[in-house]
């Protein structure tokens, strides 16, 4: 299985040199990959439907518990297998759809790519392999997206599609992570039989919450279901690929894979069924208010992800039944019409329905393909998709809740199905030619009449003969997602059944809304229906992202206004709310012990220093400033010399009078001081100063109480003579013990020098500062 | 004698954080100064206070005996009061250079790197830009 999962990745990075060896054949060559990958699991099949489950681990990241496992049973062989089976046709079809496109290369390696991460989504077993295929896909299809990036349309869909299936993955990777918490275990397999430790531990509800996040917005569940009608900006392969039989199943996937650990609950019943029904029943009708071909199949593909969720959360065996056929079923017709509807649009010019018809003849065999698709989609027998219908009408039969309500929103939704599918597989090949097309319509090349015929004849022979796969695979499949083995028979006719009548009844309207259909379509109701559910959420989540900038500009304009006061008032505000408010509920604060005594000079010097400061705080004037700071520097320079730090004190001496003599020099040059803000300012900031300021001296003298550890200070007065000769140990420690850092001082002061000489060597205007004609007229003024 | 440093600490960077908040430039300065005042005696008071004792070695002895100073926290703020010296300096001629340049000292003014066009995000007919 890792194989099969590399080797995809490693086509992919070699799929631009196959297409410079053959541009005509590329397609057909990189097919035989994914459909080397289809025998591979193929074979696979009747150890898996014998109930074998295969597990392969390799080591990957052991620091962190994440072996590169896989695991394959019912559930995810269904999925591996229509990933590389309809991924093969899809390739082929790309070959011939993009054939004249420059970059087909560069659509070869996204696609390929997307191909690899979906299989190993549905193959992990470690949920963090799990995870990270799960991004990469969401990735990936943002790139095949937005694959005509010239257009703002692509990217402003791409974009969508990647912060709504990225937004969902945070969710879910916080889910997974709490799941793995609660189950002890980072592997699929073994949390299956742990669904009861779940349920039961408090953590339940938040898991399930942030699953369905993941799961929802990726299967484009409504509200989120916005971003995969928009996502039919991307080509076409690549809409009949990712947004109808692969990547947006992967929430469904999801959902299905979790069921034995999270589902039965009232909570995932009701979610589930009100969600995915809701959404079933919205997007069916809306896919009737669409003329264009992709819209009126996105809006059906959100219909089925409804109601595979739907079934997903009626739970039982029947509805699973249900679920794991109408997977089949839908991946199986909706790929072939995509396709279908590309060929058309390659060949006519137009996706229009409404401008569409009278095809037949010059398109037979896409007719037939989307005949036999459309057909299924609208469940006509003896297509799969009738028994896909009469499944879902059996799961609702069945449910032990609300079966009726269920019933009929199935129906209801079918007939809305019916319709579509007729308007899409039918409709652009009959009746008489409308118009002009901007083309001369003829078939398409056999590169892409072939999958959506070989989907369509599929569909047929499950259909007339769903022993097929109905005992092997799907019975497979219904056991990974129950974690328990029913018999699973399907078959045309069930005799004079309910679900039978149900069905009849949703022909009748089904066909008369496709003989209504033009009129359903331009309706007032419908325009509503359109406004309300097919742009607003659309809207409504480009204004977020607006809202989005807006926060972040506010954010920004807060505090990072360019005014440096500002940021130093956010500073010194933060360490009084953030240490002090540590201090005041962590640490126990009492008054400090006050030892030993003090002379009245030392005391009066610490007035003197403290008096200084209040001057230089206070005065208007600057001399009187810096004067006040020079007897504050000289005081501290007296406490050196009396608490035995003669060397300190000398320093401090100098470097004060050097000061005092620098400002001097600069100040007069300069204006003056004069001036404040307003009071209230004043206030603020004094108020915060002095916060700060008591803040320190809190925290000084609680440190003070705590012994000190002096044993570096007595290793370096015990071995400045022994090793380095030297008497006074300060200076031992400067020039020798930390000989290195005093050259990095030395450096440090040199390189402040010559920025300081640089700068007053430049010429007194700095010309880019200025205008010209301005500067000229300075200079005038100056001489 | 600690206790009464740190409160000295304290009204020195109470002093000096008003001061750096204010919008003159020389102002800015000063509180700078004392900033650098006021850090080197919290270290020093940190590393504790011994009178009258300066961690010198006698001569005729190899090692120090006794109570004296603390060397290390002096080591220290020797390094940093050089250092401050520096940083003053700089400071000192971009406060100049800036009012040679723009004559003006008001930190409020000195707005040479603010970005001027920023994205226009209130206006809604548009679409934020993809």
């Amino acid at each position: 299985m890792l194989f099969a999962v590399l080797g995809i990745f490693l086509g992919a990075a070699l799929s631009p040199l196959v297409v410079r060896v053959s541009r005509q054949a590329a397609g057909w060559i990189l097919g035989l990959l994914p459909l080397g990958v289809f025998v591979f699991f193929a074979r696979q099949l009747p150890a898996i439907a014998h109930g074998e489950t295969v597990r392969q681990s390799v080591p990957w990241l052991p620091s962190f518990n994440t072996p590169l496992s896989f695991y394959l049973d019912g559930l995810s062989l269904l999925f591996a297998l229509l990933v590389t089976g309809i991924g093969t046709l899809i390739v082929v079809y790309a070959g011939g759809y993009l054939q004249h496109h420059e970059q087909l290369g560069r659509f070869y390696v996204q696609l390929l790519s997307f191909m690899g991460a979906m299989l190993g989504l549905v193959l992990a077993d470690n949920i963090f392999v799990f995870f990270i295929f799960f991004e990469l896909t969401s990735l990936t299809s943002y790139l095949l997206i937005g694959f005509y990036h010239s257009e703002e349309e692509s990217r402003v869909a791409a974009r969508k599609a990647l912060v709504v299936t990225g937004g969902g993955g945070l969710a879910l990777l916080g889910g997974l992570l709490l799941l793995g918490q609660v189950t002890g275990t980072l592997e699929f397999s073994q949390m299956l039989s742990m669904g009861a430790t779940v349920q039961s531990h408090p953590y339940y509800l938040a898991i399930f919450i942030l699953v369905c996040a993941g799961a929802f917005t990726k299967s484009a569940q409504f509200p989120f279901h916005f971003w995969l009608p928009a996502a039919m900006a991307g080509p076409t392969p690549v809409s009949a690929y990712l947004h109808s039989a692969t990547m947006v199943k992967a929430g469904v996937f999801l959902l299905a894979r979790l069921s034995p650990v999270l589902g039965g609950t009232a909570v995932w019943e009701g979610t589930l069924g009100i969600v995915g029904g809701f959404t079933m029943l919205m997007s069916a009708w809306l896919a009737l208010r669409y003329t264009d071909l992709k819209q009126i199949l996105a809006y059906t593909t959100v219909m089925v992800l409804g109601l595979l969720t739907m079934l997903l959360g009626v739970g039982g065996e029947e509805a699973i039944t249900a679920m794991v056929t109408f997977t089949v079923v839908h991946a199986l017709y909706k790929g072939g019409l995509f396709m279908m509807a590309g060929s058309v649009d390659h060949e006519t010019g137009t996706r229009n329905v409404r401008e569409l018809g009278g095809l037949r003849e010059a398109m037979p065999w896409t007719m037939a393909g989307a005949v036999a698709t459309g057909l299924s989609m609208a469940g006509i027998p003896p297509l799969f998709g009738f028994i896909g219908k009469e499944m879902t009408y059996e799961a609702a039969l069945h449910a032990e809740s609300f079966g009726m309500l269920l019933l009929g929103v199935s129906v209801l939704s079918n007939v809305a199905l019916v319709g579509a599918g007729l308007v899409v597989g039918l409709k652009p090949f009959i009746g008489e030619r409308k118009g002009a097309f901007t083309r001369e319509p003829h078939e398409a090349p056999v590169s892409m009449w072939l999958g959506p015929l070989v989907l369509g004849v599929l569909g047929l022979a499950f259909g007339v003969y769903p022993a097929l796969i109905d005992h092997s695979l799907l019975q497979a499949a219904q056991t990974g997602i129950l974690q328990e083995s029913h018999e699973l028979h399907l078959a045309l006719w069930h005799g004079f059944s309910p679900a039978l009548m149900a069905s009849l009844v949703t022909f009748a309207l089904g066909f008369a809304v496709y003989a209504a259909w033009e009129t359903i379509q331009e309706s007032g109701g419908m325009a509503a229906l359109g406004t309300a559910f097919g742009e607003v959420p659309g809207r409504v989540f480009e204004r977020g992202l607006y809202g989005l900038a807006r926060f972040s500009q506010g954010i920004t304009t807060l505090f990072q206004n360019g005014r440096f006061r500002w940021y130093l008032f956010a500073i010194f505000t933060s360490l009084i709310v953030l240490v002090g408010g540590g201090l005041a509920f962590e640490a126990q604060l009492g008054w400090p012990t006050f030892e030993g005594e003090v002379a009245y000079y030392e005391a009066a010097l610490a007035g003197l220093i403290v008096l200084s400061a209040i001057v230089a705080v206070r005065t208007q004037g600057r001399f009187i400033a810096i004067l006040a700071l020079s007897v504050g520097g000289y005081g501290v320079a007296l406490i050196y010399l009396l608490f035995g730090a003669p060397d300190l004190a000398m320093t401090q001496f100098a470097i004060e009078t050097l000061t005092l003599i620098l400002l001097v020099i600069v100040i007069i040059h300069l204006p003056g001081i004069e001036g404040e803000d307003s009071l209230g300012v004043q206030v603020r900031d004094g108020a915060v100063a002095l916060g700060c300021g008591a803040l320190y001296t809190i925290i000084m003298s609680t440190i003070v109480d705590v012994p000190l550890d002096r044993r570096v200070s007595e290793y370096l007065a015990g071995n400045s003579y022994t090793e380095a000769l030297g008497h006074n140990v300060v200076n031992v420690i400067l020039v020798d013990f930390r000989g290195i850092d005093t050259m990095g001082e030395i450096t440090v002061l040199t390189i402040a020098a010559l920025g300081v000489y640089v700068l007053m060597r430049m010429p007194r205007r700095i010309a880019h500062e200025k205008e010209p004609e301005e500067e000229a007229e300075e200079n005038e003024t100056a001489d | 004698m600690e206790l009464i440093i740190s409160v000295v600490c304290g009204a020195l960077l109470a002093a000096s954080f008003y001061l750096l908040m204010r919008r003159n430039l020389l102002r800015f300065v000063i509180g700078l100064i004392i900033l650098g005042n006021a850090v080197n005696l919290l270290i020093f008071a940190m590393g504790r206070l011994t009178r009258a004792r300066p961690p010198v070695i006698p001569k005729g002895q190899k090692v120090l005996e006794g109570a004296y100073a603390n060397p290390l926290p002096q080591a220290l703020i020797l390094t940093a009061i050089v250092i401050s010296f520096g940083l003053l300096a700089f400071t000192l001629v971009l406060v100049y250079r800036n009012f040679a340049a723009n004559q003006t000292i008001e930190s409020d003014e000195v707005r040479g790197s603010e970005p001027s066009d920023t994205l226009d995000v209130y206006d809604e007919t548009k679409r934020l830009p993809a």
